[in-house]
Protein backbone atom coordinates (compact mmCIF):
# COMPACT_ATOMS: atom_id res chain seq x y z
CA UNK A 1 0.00 0.00 0.00
CA UNK A 2 0.74 3.06 -0.62
CA UNK A 3 1.61 6.34 1.73
CA UNK A 4 -1.43 7.52 1.54
CA UNK A 5 -3.94 4.56 3.27
CA UNK A 6 -7.50 6.13 2.98
CA UNK A 7 -7.30 9.43 1.65
CA UNK A 8 -8.07 9.28 -2.01
CA UNK A 9 -9.06 11.68 -4.97
CA UNK A 10 -11.89 11.33 -7.68
CA UNK A 11 -8.99 10.44 -10.39
CA UNK A 12 -8.52 7.18 -8.19
CA UNK A 13 -11.21 5.92 -9.43
CA UNK A 14 -11.61 3.99 -6.15
CA UNK A 15 -15.31 4.51 -5.73
CA UNK A 16 -15.61 1.67 -8.48
CA UNK A 17 -15.63 -1.98 -6.80
CA UNK A 18 -12.78 -3.12 -9.70
CA UNK A 19 -11.00 -0.33 -9.08
CA UNK A 20 -10.77 -0.75 -5.36
CA UNK A 21 -10.23 -4.36 -5.37
CA UNK A 22 -7.31 -4.20 -8.21
CA UNK A 23 -5.58 -1.80 -5.59
CA UNK A 24 -5.21 -4.20 -2.89
CA UNK A 25 -9.10 -3.70 -1.84
CA UNK A 26 -11.43 -6.38 0.16
CA UNK A 27 -7.98 -8.23 1.03
CA UNK A 28 -8.22 -7.93 4.84
CA UNK A 29 -12.15 -8.89 4.53
CA UNK A 30 -10.59 -12.09 3.01
CA UNK A 31 -7.99 -12.53 5.40
CA UNK A 32 -9.96 -12.37 8.78
CA UNK A 33 -12.29 -14.88 6.80
CA UNK A 34 -9.54 -17.29 5.36
CA UNK A 35 -7.47 -17.47 8.12
CA UNK A 36 -10.62 -17.42 10.62
CA UNK A 37 -9.56 -14.81 12.54
CA UNK A 38 -10.82 -14.94 15.92
CA UNK A 39 -12.37 -11.78 17.48
CA UNK A 40 -10.52 -11.88 20.23
CA UNK A 41 -7.42 -11.77 17.86
CA UNK A 42 -8.71 -8.67 15.68
CA UNK A 43 -9.50 -6.99 18.76
CA UNK A 44 -6.14 -7.25 19.83
CA UNK A 45 -4.91 -6.30 16.27
CA UNK A 46 -6.82 -3.07 16.84
CA UNK A 47 -5.93 -2.11 20.07
CA UNK A 48 -2.23 -3.25 19.20
CA UNK A 49 -2.39 -0.18 16.68
CA UNK A 50 -3.50 2.42 19.06
CA UNK A 51 -6.42 3.49 16.42
CA UNK A 52 -8.39 5.98 18.88
CA UNK A 53 -11.90 6.95 17.73
CA UNK A 54 -11.31 9.53 15.03
CA UNK A 55 -14.52 11.72 15.05
CA UNK A 56 -13.28 13.71 17.60
CA UNK A 57 -13.34 11.97 21.09
CA UNK A 58 -10.51 9.53 20.52
CA UNK A 59 -11.57 6.57 22.56
CA UNK A 60 -9.71 3.66 21.90
CA UNK A 61 -11.63 1.98 19.03
CA UNK A 62 -10.37 -1.69 20.19
CA UNK A 63 -11.76 -0.90 23.99
CA UNK A 64 -15.26 0.08 22.16
CA UNK A 65 -15.31 -3.25 20.41
CA UNK A 66 -14.55 -5.33 23.26
CA UNK A 67 -17.95 -3.85 25.23
CA UNK A 68 -20.06 -5.43 23.12
CA UNK A 69 -21.65 -8.46 24.78
CA UNK A 70 -20.60 -11.90 23.38
CA UNK A 71 -22.30 -15.36 22.98
CA UNK A 72 -25.60 -12.98 22.70
CA UNK A 73 -28.17 -14.88 20.59
CA UNK A 74 -30.18 -11.44 19.61
CA UNK A 75 -29.69 -9.09 17.07
CA UNK A 76 -26.95 -6.54 17.14
CA UNK A 77 -26.23 -3.62 15.16
CA UNK A 78 -23.05 -1.55 13.79
CA UNK A 79 -23.55 1.85 13.01
CA UNK A 80 -21.10 4.49 11.07
CA UNK A 81 -21.35 7.91 12.14
CA UNK A 82 -20.75 10.02 8.86
CA UNK A 83 -22.53 12.48 10.21
CA UNK A 84 -19.76 15.40 9.62
CA UNK A 85 -20.94 18.58 11.28
CA UNK A 86 -18.66 20.15 13.41
CA UNK A 87 -17.26 23.28 11.06
CA UNK A 88 -14.09 22.81 9.69
CA UNK A 89 -14.45 18.74 9.64
CA UNK A 90 -14.74 17.54 6.02
CA UNK A 91 -12.94 14.62 5.76
CA UNK A 92 -15.44 11.95 6.05
CA UNK A 93 -16.60 13.48 2.95
CA UNK A 94 -13.49 12.64 0.86
CA UNK A 95 -14.10 8.92 2.47
CA UNK A 96 -16.99 8.46 1.27
CA UNK A 97 -16.95 10.09 -2.16
CA UNK A 98 -13.62 8.77 -3.33
CA UNK A 99 -13.29 5.58 -1.04
CA UNK A 100 -16.45 4.23 -0.06
CA UNK A 101 -15.12 0.50 -0.39
CA UNK A 102 -12.81 1.04 2.28
CA UNK A 103 -15.23 1.67 5.11
CA UNK A 104 -18.06 -0.46 3.84
CA UNK A 105 -14.54 -3.19 3.72
CA UNK A 106 -13.72 -2.11 7.53
CA UNK A 107 -17.43 -2.24 8.77
CA UNK A 108 -17.62 -5.69 7.24
CA UNK A 109 -14.76 -7.13 9.64
CA UNK A 110 -15.53 -5.14 12.58
CA UNK A 111 -19.39 -6.62 11.95
CA UNK A 112 -17.23 -9.98 11.88
CA UNK A 113 -15.71 -9.23 14.67
CA UNK A 114 -18.74 -8.21 16.74
CA UNK A 115 -21.34 -11.08 15.13
CA UNK A 116 -23.46 -8.18 13.61
CA UNK A 117 -25.56 -8.94 10.79
CA UNK A 118 -26.62 -5.58 9.81
CA UNK A 119 -25.31 -2.05 9.75
CA UNK A 120 -26.82 1.78 9.11
CA UNK A 121 -24.18 4.22 7.50
CA UNK A 122 -25.68 7.67 9.07
CA UNK A 123 -24.81 10.20 6.35
CA UNK A 124 -24.54 14.09 7.14
CA UNK A 125 -27.73 15.56 4.77
CA UNK A 126 -25.68 18.53 3.45
CA UNK A 127 -23.48 16.21 1.30
CA UNK A 128 -25.83 14.35 -0.88
CA UNK A 129 -23.63 13.56 -3.60
CA UNK A 130 -21.21 11.77 -1.09
CA UNK A 131 -24.80 9.76 -0.19
CA UNK A 132 -25.02 8.32 -3.64
CA UNK A 133 -21.63 7.75 -4.20
CA UNK A 134 -22.40 5.13 -1.02
CA UNK A 135 -25.61 3.84 -2.05
CA UNK A 136 -23.88 2.96 -5.09
CA UNK A 137 -20.89 1.38 -3.70
CA UNK A 138 -23.46 -0.53 -1.16
CA UNK A 139 -25.28 -1.90 -4.31
CA UNK A 140 -21.89 -2.65 -6.11
CA UNK A 141 -20.68 -4.98 -3.16
CA UNK A 142 -23.64 -6.73 -2.23
CA UNK A 143 -23.66 -7.74 -5.96
CA UNK A 144 -20.13 -8.76 -5.64
CA UNK A 145 -21.12 -10.75 -2.56
CA UNK A 146 -19.11 -8.33 -0.61
CA UNK A 147 -21.79 -7.87 1.54
CA UNK A 148 -24.96 -9.75 1.76
CA UNK A 149 -25.72 -13.59 2.84
CA UNK A 150 -22.37 -16.27 2.36
CA UNK A 151 -19.92 -13.32 2.11
CA UNK A 152 -17.23 -14.23 -0.10
CA UNK A 153 -18.97 -17.74 0.05
CA UNK A 154 -18.33 -18.08 3.93
CA UNK A 155 -20.46 -18.76 6.62
CA UNK A 156 -20.82 -14.87 7.59
CA UNK A 157 -23.45 -12.62 7.12
CA UNK A 158 -23.60 -8.36 6.78
CA UNK A 159 -25.70 -5.65 4.91
CA UNK A 160 -24.99 -2.27 5.17
CA UNK A 161 -27.36 0.32 4.61
CA UNK A 162 -27.24 4.90 4.79
CA UNK A 163 -29.39 6.73 6.02
CA UNK A 164 -29.55 10.28 5.43
CA UNK A 165 -29.55 12.90 8.24
CA UNK A 166 -31.14 16.32 7.23
CA UNK A 167 -29.19 19.29 9.42
CA UNK A 168 -28.91 18.70 12.65
CA UNK A 169 -25.71 18.98 14.61
CA UNK A 170 -26.52 17.48 17.55
CA UNK A 171 -27.29 13.75 15.09
CA UNK A 172 -23.02 13.53 15.25
CA UNK A 173 -23.75 12.74 19.26
CA UNK A 174 -23.85 8.74 19.01
CA UNK A 175 -27.27 8.65 20.66
CA UNK A 176 -28.88 11.38 18.96
CA UNK A 177 -27.90 10.02 15.87
CA UNK A 178 -29.48 6.00 17.17
CA UNK A 179 -32.53 8.52 17.97
CA UNK A 180 -32.53 9.79 14.66
CA UNK A 181 -32.21 6.34 12.32
CA UNK A 182 -35.28 5.53 14.71
CA UNK A 183 -37.11 8.46 12.88
CA UNK A 184 -37.14 10.54 15.68
CA UNK A 185 -35.93 13.94 16.58
CA UNK A 186 -32.13 13.57 17.29
CA UNK A 187 -32.04 14.46 21.53
CA UNK A 188 -28.95 12.97 22.81
CA UNK A 189 -30.16 9.94 25.46
CA UNK A 190 -28.80 9.82 29.00
CA UNK A 191 -26.04 7.21 29.48
CA UNK A 192 -25.95 4.86 31.07
CA UNK A 193 -26.82 2.81 29.50
CA UNK A 194 -24.37 2.98 26.79
CA UNK A 195 -25.02 1.85 22.98
CA UNK A 196 -23.00 -1.67 23.83
CA UNK A 197 -26.20 -2.73 26.00
CA UNK A 198 -29.13 -0.49 24.57
CA UNK A 199 -28.71 0.79 21.43
CA UNK A 200 -30.33 1.26 17.84
CA UNK A 201 -33.72 -0.17 18.75
CA UNK A 202 -32.59 -0.97 22.08
CA UNK A 203 -30.41 -3.75 20.77
CA UNK A 204 -26.71 -3.41 21.57
CA UNK A 205 -24.78 -1.25 19.36
CA UNK A 206 -21.07 -0.26 18.13
CA UNK A 207 -20.43 3.30 16.38
CA UNK A 208 -17.26 4.65 14.99
CA UNK A 209 -16.72 7.20 12.96
CA UNK A 210 -16.33 6.84 8.93
CA UNK A 211 -12.53 7.19 9.39
CA UNK A 212 -12.07 4.60 12.57
CA UNK A 213 -13.55 2.29 10.44
CA UNK A 214 -11.93 3.07 7.23
CA UNK A 215 -8.49 2.83 8.71
CA UNK A 216 -9.30 -1.10 9.96
CA UNK A 217 -8.36 -2.88 6.69
CA UNK A 218 -4.76 -1.46 6.59
CA UNK A 219 -4.32 -2.67 10.29
CA UNK A 220 -5.68 -5.97 9.59
CA UNK A 221 -3.63 -6.33 6.47
CA UNK A 222 -0.35 -4.37 8.03
CA UNK A 223 -0.44 -5.32 11.63
CA UNK A 224 -1.10 -3.21 14.01
CA UNK A 225 2.11 -2.44 15.36
CA UNK A 226 2.75 -1.22 11.79
CA UNK A 227 -0.47 1.12 11.90
CA UNK A 228 1.02 2.24 15.09
CA UNK A 229 4.22 3.06 14.18
CA UNK A 230 3.32 5.16 11.45
CA UNK A 231 2.15 7.91 14.42
CA UNK A 232 3.50 8.41 17.61
CA UNK A 233 3.44 7.09 21.57
CA UNK A 234 -0.51 7.18 22.37
CA UNK A 235 -1.53 8.81 19.27
CA UNK A 236 -0.81 5.50 16.65
CA UNK A 237 -1.48 5.80 13.12
CA UNK A 238 -2.17 8.07 10.28
CA UNK A 239 -4.95 10.79 10.62
CA UNK A 240 -7.12 12.96 7.88
CA UNK A 241 -6.75 16.79 8.57
CA UNK A 242 -8.87 19.14 6.93
CA UNK A 243 -7.28 22.26 6.86
CA UNK A 244 -9.98 25.63 5.87
CA UNK A 245 -10.52 29.18 6.56
CA UNK A 246 -7.55 31.47 5.71
CA UNK A 247 -4.86 29.39 3.76
CA UNK A 248 -3.90 29.48 -0.09
CA UNK A 249 -4.55 25.82 -0.59
CA UNK A 250 -7.20 24.12 1.77
CA UNK A 251 -7.73 20.51 1.68
CA UNK A 252 -7.46 17.38 3.56
CA UNK A 253 -4.28 15.34 4.21
CA UNK A 254 -3.53 12.38 5.62
CA UNK A 255 -0.63 12.73 7.78
CA UNK A 256 1.23 10.16 10.57
CA UNK A 257 0.09 11.48 13.98
CA UNK A 258 2.42 14.12 15.17
CA UNK A 259 3.03 15.48 12.53
CA UNK A 260 4.41 19.35 13.45
CA UNK A 261 1.27 22.00 12.63
CA UNK A 262 3.87 24.23 10.85
CA UNK A 263 4.05 21.39 8.28
CA UNK A 264 0.45 20.88 7.72
CA UNK A 265 0.28 24.67 7.21
CA UNK A 266 3.19 24.44 4.57
CA UNK A 267 1.34 21.77 2.71
CA UNK A 268 -1.56 24.24 2.39
CA UNK A 269 0.13 26.71 1.12
CA UNK A 270 0.79 28.94 4.10
CA UNK A 271 -1.28 31.65 5.35
CA UNK A 272 -3.41 33.29 2.34
CA UNK A 273 -2.09 36.20 0.58
CA UNK A 274 1.42 36.49 2.63
CA UNK A 275 -0.49 37.39 5.99
CA UNK A 276 0.55 36.95 9.34
CA UNK A 277 -0.57 33.85 11.38
CA UNK A 278 -3.17 34.64 14.15
CA UNK A 279 -4.54 31.65 15.50
CA UNK A 280 -5.79 28.38 15.05
CA UNK A 281 -8.64 25.76 16.02
CA UNK A 282 -6.87 22.97 15.74
CA UNK A 283 -9.59 20.34 16.03
CA UNK A 284 -13.26 21.28 15.10
CA UNK A 285 -15.12 24.51 16.19
CA UNK A 286 -15.36 22.81 19.98
CA UNK A 287 -11.96 22.78 20.97
CA UNK A 288 -10.39 25.75 22.08
CA UNK A 289 -8.33 28.05 20.08
CA UNK A 290 -5.09 28.78 20.16
CA UNK A 291 -2.75 31.60 19.00
CA UNK A 292 -0.15 31.47 16.43
CA UNK A 293 2.83 31.49 18.76
CA UNK A 294 1.80 28.30 20.48
CA UNK A 295 0.65 26.50 17.12
CA UNK A 296 3.44 27.09 15.58
CA UNK A 297 5.52 24.71 18.03
CA UNK A 298 2.70 22.35 18.36
CA UNK A 299 2.29 18.69 16.69
CA UNK A 300 -0.44 17.63 15.73
CA UNK A 301 -1.23 14.32 18.50
CA UNK A 302 -3.69 14.05 21.29
CA UNK A 303 -1.14 14.85 24.01
CA UNK A 304 0.85 17.49 22.42
CA UNK A 305 -2.58 19.28 21.53
CA UNK A 306 -4.06 18.97 25.35
CA UNK A 307 -0.58 20.08 26.54
CA UNK A 308 -0.34 22.94 24.56
CA UNK A 309 -4.23 23.86 26.28
CA UNK A 310 -6.72 22.58 23.42
CA UNK A 311 -7.32 19.16 21.33
CA UNK A 312 -6.98 16.94 18.40
CA UNK A 313 -10.57 16.49 18.17
CA UNK A 314 -11.40 15.47 14.61
CA UNK A 315 -8.03 16.83 13.05
CA UNK A 316 -10.06 19.86 11.41
CA UNK A 317 -8.05 22.67 11.52
CA UNK A 318 -9.73 26.19 10.92
CA UNK A 319 -6.81 28.93 10.39
CA UNK A 320 -7.20 32.88 11.07
CA UNK A 321 -5.17 35.25 9.69
CA UNK A 322 -4.32 39.05 11.42
CA UNK A 323 -7.52 40.43 9.65
CA UNK A 324 -9.73 37.74 11.66
CA UNK A 325 -11.77 39.88 14.51
CA UNK A 326 -12.09 37.47 17.07
CA UNK A 327 -15.42 38.82 18.43
CA UNK A 328 -16.74 38.57 15.34
CA UNK A 329 -15.67 34.41 14.86
CA UNK A 330 -16.61 33.60 18.27
CA UNK A 331 -20.16 35.48 17.16
CA UNK A 332 -20.70 33.20 15.14
CA UNK A 333 -19.37 30.23 16.98
CA UNK A 334 -21.76 30.60 19.32
CA UNK A 335 -24.98 31.67 17.29
CA UNK A 336 -24.22 28.17 15.78
CA UNK A 337 -24.39 25.82 19.45
CA UNK A 338 -27.40 27.84 20.08
CA UNK A 339 -28.88 27.14 16.61
CA UNK A 340 -27.76 23.45 17.71
CA UNK A 341 -29.05 23.06 20.53
CA UNK A 342 -31.45 19.94 20.99
CA UNK A 343 -33.30 21.77 23.39
CA UNK A 344 -33.54 18.86 26.28
CA UNK A 345 -31.57 20.39 29.08
CA UNK A 346 -31.86 23.49 30.61
CA UNK A 347 -28.34 24.38 31.03
CA UNK A 348 -27.31 24.06 27.34
CA UNK A 349 -30.79 25.21 25.91
CA UNK A 350 -31.04 28.47 27.63
CA UNK A 351 -26.91 29.09 28.12
CA UNK A 352 -26.26 29.12 24.89
CA UNK A 353 -28.83 31.64 23.63
CA UNK A 354 -27.65 33.90 26.70
CA UNK A 355 -23.91 33.08 25.19
CA UNK A 356 -24.54 34.11 21.86
CA UNK A 357 -26.26 37.36 22.77
CA UNK A 358 -23.75 38.99 25.17
CA UNK A 359 -21.06 37.58 22.61
CA UNK A 360 -22.98 39.59 19.70
CA UNK A 361 -23.82 42.84 22.08
CA UNK A 362 -20.29 42.94 22.23
CA UNK A 363 -19.41 42.54 18.48
CA UNK A 364 -22.44 45.13 17.93
CA UNK A 365 -20.67 47.82 20.59
CA UNK A 366 -23.25 47.26 23.39
CA UNK A 367 -20.99 45.06 25.50
CA UNK A 368 -20.76 45.95 28.95
CA UNK A 369 -17.32 45.47 31.18
CA UNK A 370 -18.77 42.78 33.30
CA UNK A 371 -19.95 40.38 30.25
CA UNK A 372 -16.95 38.98 29.77
CA UNK A 373 -16.71 37.70 33.50
CA UNK A 374 -20.61 36.89 33.15
CA UNK A 375 -19.53 34.88 29.66
CA UNK A 376 -17.16 32.60 31.73
CA UNK A 377 -20.06 32.00 34.76
CA UNK A 378 -22.01 31.13 31.87
CA UNK A 379 -19.73 28.70 30.34
CA UNK A 380 -18.92 27.18 34.39
CA UNK A 381 -22.62 26.57 34.18
CA UNK A 382 -23.15 24.56 30.90
CA UNK A 383 -20.41 22.51 30.71
CA UNK A 384 -20.21 19.04 32.19
CA UNK A 385 -24.36 19.92 33.46
CA UNK A 386 -26.02 18.57 30.44
CA UNK A 387 -26.54 14.73 29.07
CA UNK A 388 -24.06 15.35 26.22
CA UNK A 389 -21.40 17.11 24.94
CA UNK A 390 -23.02 19.93 22.73
CA UNK A 391 -22.59 22.18 26.15
CA UNK A 392 -19.16 21.71 26.69
CA UNK A 393 -18.82 22.38 23.10
CA UNK A 394 -20.65 25.63 23.30
CA UNK A 395 -18.24 26.49 26.46
CA UNK A 396 -14.85 25.44 25.00
CA UNK A 397 -14.80 28.21 22.55
CA UNK A 398 -15.88 30.86 24.41
CA UNK A 399 -13.16 30.27 27.20
CA UNK A 400 -10.58 29.43 25.04
CA UNK A 401 -11.12 33.07 23.24
CA UNK A 402 -11.13 34.85 26.87
CA UNK A 403 -8.00 32.83 27.71
CA UNK A 404 -6.28 34.23 24.54
CA UNK A 405 -7.56 37.23 23.03
CA UNK A 406 -9.31 38.97 26.46
CA UNK A 407 -7.80 41.86 25.65
CA UNK A 408 -9.36 42.13 21.68
CA UNK A 409 -12.60 41.91 24.21
CA UNK A 410 -12.32 44.77 26.08
CA UNK A 411 -11.11 46.75 23.63
CA UNK A 412 -14.73 45.59 22.01
CA UNK A 413 -16.65 46.64 25.02
CA UNK A 414 -14.08 50.15 25.49
CA UNK A 415 -14.37 51.42 21.99
CA UNK A 416 -17.20 49.84 20.56
CA UNK A 417 -15.21 48.79 17.38
CA UNK A 418 -12.90 46.35 16.17
CA UNK A 419 -9.20 45.94 16.75
CA UNK A 420 -8.04 44.89 13.54
CA UNK B 1 -52.14 12.21 -1.00
CA UNK B 2 -48.61 11.10 -1.62
CA UNK B 3 -48.04 10.73 -5.23
CA UNK B 4 -47.05 7.02 -6.46
CA UNK B 5 -43.89 8.11 -7.20
CA UNK B 6 -43.44 8.92 -3.84
CA UNK B 7 -44.83 5.62 -2.43
CA UNK B 8 -42.37 3.68 -4.23
CA UNK B 9 -39.05 5.43 -2.79
CA UNK B 10 -41.01 5.20 0.75
CA UNK B 11 -41.27 0.99 -0.01
CA UNK B 12 -37.71 1.45 -1.21
CA UNK B 13 -36.34 3.02 1.81
CA UNK B 14 -38.69 1.00 4.14
CA UNK B 15 -36.14 -2.37 3.00
CA UNK B 16 -33.42 -0.58 4.66
CA UNK B 17 -35.35 -0.93 8.25
CA UNK B 18 -36.61 -3.98 9.93
CA UNK B 19 -40.58 -4.60 9.09
CA UNK B 20 -41.52 -3.10 12.60
CA UNK B 21 -39.73 -0.07 12.66
CA UNK B 22 -41.59 1.97 9.62
CA UNK B 23 -40.75 5.03 11.56
CA UNK B 24 -37.59 4.75 10.50
CA UNK B 25 -38.21 5.85 6.98
CA UNK B 26 -39.85 9.09 8.27
CA UNK B 27 -36.92 11.10 7.39
CA UNK B 28 -36.37 10.31 3.95
CA UNK B 29 -40.34 10.29 3.42
CA UNK B 30 -40.07 14.17 4.39
CA UNK B 31 -37.40 14.59 2.41
CA UNK B 32 -38.99 12.90 -1.20
CA UNK B 33 -42.13 14.97 -0.52
CA UNK B 34 -39.74 18.04 -0.61
CA UNK B 35 -37.77 16.86 -3.57
CA UNK B 36 -41.09 16.66 -5.73
CA UNK B 37 -43.02 19.57 -4.41
CA UNK B 38 -40.44 22.55 -2.65
CA UNK B 39 -41.44 22.11 0.50
CA UNK B 40 -43.57 20.30 3.70
CA UNK B 41 -47.16 21.15 4.08
CA UNK B 42 -49.04 20.19 7.12
CA UNK B 43 -51.42 17.78 5.04
CA UNK B 44 -48.46 15.89 3.91
CA UNK B 45 -46.84 15.14 7.21
CA UNK B 46 -50.70 13.79 7.69
CA UNK B 47 -50.19 11.56 4.93
CA UNK B 48 -46.54 10.29 5.82
CA UNK B 49 -47.74 9.68 9.29
CA UNK B 50 -51.07 7.40 7.82
CA UNK B 51 -48.80 5.76 5.61
CA UNK B 52 -45.94 4.79 8.12
CA UNK B 53 -48.20 4.29 11.08
CA UNK B 54 -47.17 6.96 13.50
CA UNK B 55 -48.69 9.74 14.78
CA UNK B 56 -48.65 12.94 12.82
CA UNK B 57 -47.21 14.94 15.82
CA UNK B 58 -44.14 12.73 15.99
CA UNK B 59 -43.71 13.24 12.00
CA UNK B 60 -44.39 17.32 12.95
CA UNK B 61 -41.76 17.00 15.28
CA UNK B 62 -38.52 15.93 12.60
CA UNK B 63 -39.93 17.78 10.35
CA UNK B 64 -39.42 21.27 12.51
CA UNK B 65 -36.35 19.49 14.68
CA UNK B 66 -34.32 18.83 10.86
CA UNK B 67 -33.23 22.40 9.25
CA UNK B 68 -33.22 21.10 6.38
CA UNK B 69 -37.09 20.56 5.42
CA UNK B 70 -38.11 23.43 4.26
CA UNK B 71 -41.66 24.41 6.17
CA UNK B 72 -43.11 27.15 3.57
CA UNK B 73 -42.32 27.58 -0.45
CA UNK B 74 -38.74 28.30 -0.69
CA UNK B 75 -38.76 28.91 -4.70
CA UNK B 76 -37.91 26.78 -7.30
CA UNK B 77 -34.06 26.72 -6.33
CA UNK B 78 -33.57 26.95 -2.70
CA UNK B 79 -29.35 27.96 -2.02
CA UNK B 80 -28.66 27.51 1.11
CA UNK B 81 -25.43 29.82 2.00
CA UNK B 82 -23.19 28.59 4.66
CA UNK B 83 -21.92 31.16 6.78
CA UNK B 84 -20.11 28.95 9.56
CA UNK B 85 -16.80 29.93 10.81
CA UNK B 86 -14.99 28.47 8.05
CA UNK B 87 -17.22 29.78 5.02
CA UNK B 88 -17.33 33.28 7.06
CA UNK B 89 -13.32 33.50 7.29
CA UNK B 90 -13.21 32.79 3.28
CA UNK B 91 -16.02 35.60 2.53
CA UNK B 92 -19.66 34.51 2.98
CA UNK B 93 -20.94 37.94 3.87
CA UNK B 94 -19.79 38.60 0.65
CA UNK B 95 -21.68 35.53 -1.11
CA UNK B 96 -24.91 36.38 0.35
CA UNK B 97 -24.25 40.48 -0.46
CA UNK B 98 -23.72 39.32 -4.18
CA UNK B 99 -27.26 36.88 -4.05
CA UNK B 100 -28.97 40.10 -2.27
CA UNK B 101 -27.93 42.47 -4.71
CA UNK B 102 -29.16 40.10 -7.83
CA UNK B 103 -32.11 38.58 -6.66
CA UNK B 104 -33.25 41.23 -4.56
CA UNK B 105 -33.81 38.77 -1.68
CA UNK B 106 -32.46 38.62 1.68
CA UNK B 107 -31.97 34.98 3.90
CA UNK B 108 -35.39 33.46 4.26
CA UNK B 109 -37.07 35.33 1.16
CA UNK B 110 -38.14 34.01 -2.43
CA UNK B 111 -38.05 35.91 -5.59
CA UNK B 112 -41.43 37.26 -6.62
CA UNK B 113 -41.41 34.79 -9.66
CA UNK B 114 -41.07 32.03 -7.01
CA UNK B 115 -37.54 30.86 -9.20
CA UNK B 116 -35.25 31.48 -6.23
CA UNK B 117 -35.12 31.51 -2.01
CA UNK B 118 -32.19 31.81 -0.07
CA UNK B 119 -31.72 30.08 3.53
CA UNK B 120 -29.24 30.42 6.08
CA UNK B 121 -27.10 27.22 6.42
CA UNK B 122 -25.27 25.51 9.13
CA UNK B 123 -22.09 23.86 8.45
CA UNK B 124 -22.56 21.55 5.56
CA UNK B 125 -18.85 19.43 5.72
CA UNK B 126 -17.01 20.79 3.13
CA UNK B 127 -15.39 23.33 4.60
CA UNK B 128 -12.02 23.33 2.54
CA UNK B 129 -14.70 24.28 -0.66
CA UNK B 130 -15.88 27.52 1.39
CA UNK B 131 -17.61 30.24 0.72
CA UNK B 132 -20.10 27.99 -0.70
CA UNK B 133 -24.16 27.45 -1.23
CA UNK B 134 -26.69 24.26 -2.30
CA UNK B 135 -28.81 24.17 -4.70
CA UNK B 136 -32.11 22.08 -3.36
CA UNK B 137 -29.87 19.82 -0.83
CA UNK B 138 -28.51 18.27 -3.30
CA UNK B 139 -25.71 19.98 -5.22
CA UNK B 140 -22.98 21.73 -3.38
CA UNK B 141 -21.33 25.07 -4.97
CA UNK B 142 -18.08 26.07 -3.18
CA UNK B 143 -15.12 28.25 -3.58
CA UNK B 144 -17.69 30.68 -4.82
CA UNK B 145 -16.84 33.90 -6.14
CA UNK B 146 -19.00 36.79 -7.47
CA UNK B 147 -18.26 35.33 -10.82
CA UNK B 148 -18.80 31.55 -10.29
CA UNK B 149 -22.45 32.63 -9.05
CA UNK B 150 -23.21 34.68 -11.93
CA UNK B 151 -22.25 31.85 -13.81
CA UNK B 152 -24.40 29.26 -11.51
CA UNK B 153 -27.38 31.72 -11.92
CA UNK B 154 -27.16 32.07 -15.71
CA UNK B 155 -27.50 28.19 -15.79
CA UNK B 156 -30.67 27.87 -13.06
CA UNK B 157 -32.25 30.93 -15.35
CA UNK B 158 -32.18 28.81 -18.76
CA UNK B 159 -33.87 25.75 -16.29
Amino acid sequence: MSAQIILATAADGLAKLDNYVKAGGYQALRKVLTEKMSADAIIAEVKASGLRGRGGAGFPTGLKWSFMPKNYDGVKYLVCNSDEGEPGTCKDRDILRYNPHVLIEGMAIAAYTMSVKAGYNYIHGEIFEAYEVMEAACEEARKAGYLGKNILGFDFEFDLHNHMGYGAYVCGEETALLESIEGKKGQPRFKPPFPASFGLYGKPTTINNTETFASIPYIICEGGQKFAELGVPNSGGIKLFSISGHVNNPGNFELPMGTPFKKLLELAGGVRNGHKLKAVIPGGSSMPVLPAEIMMDVNLDYDSLQKAGSYLGSGAVIVMDETTCMVKALERLSYFYFEESCGQCTPCREGTGWLYRIIHRIEHGEGKPEDLDLLLSLCDNIAGRTVCALGDAAAWPVQGMLKHFRKEFEYHIEHKRCLV
Amino acid sequence: MLSQQIITLIDKELKKYPADQRQSAVMAALRFVQDEKGWIAPDDMSDIAEYLGMPQMAVFEVATFYHMYNLKPMGQYTLTVCTNLSCQLCGSGDTLEHLHKRLGIGLGEVTANGKYGIREGECMGACVDAPMFSINNKQLCGRLTNEKIDQILAELDKQ
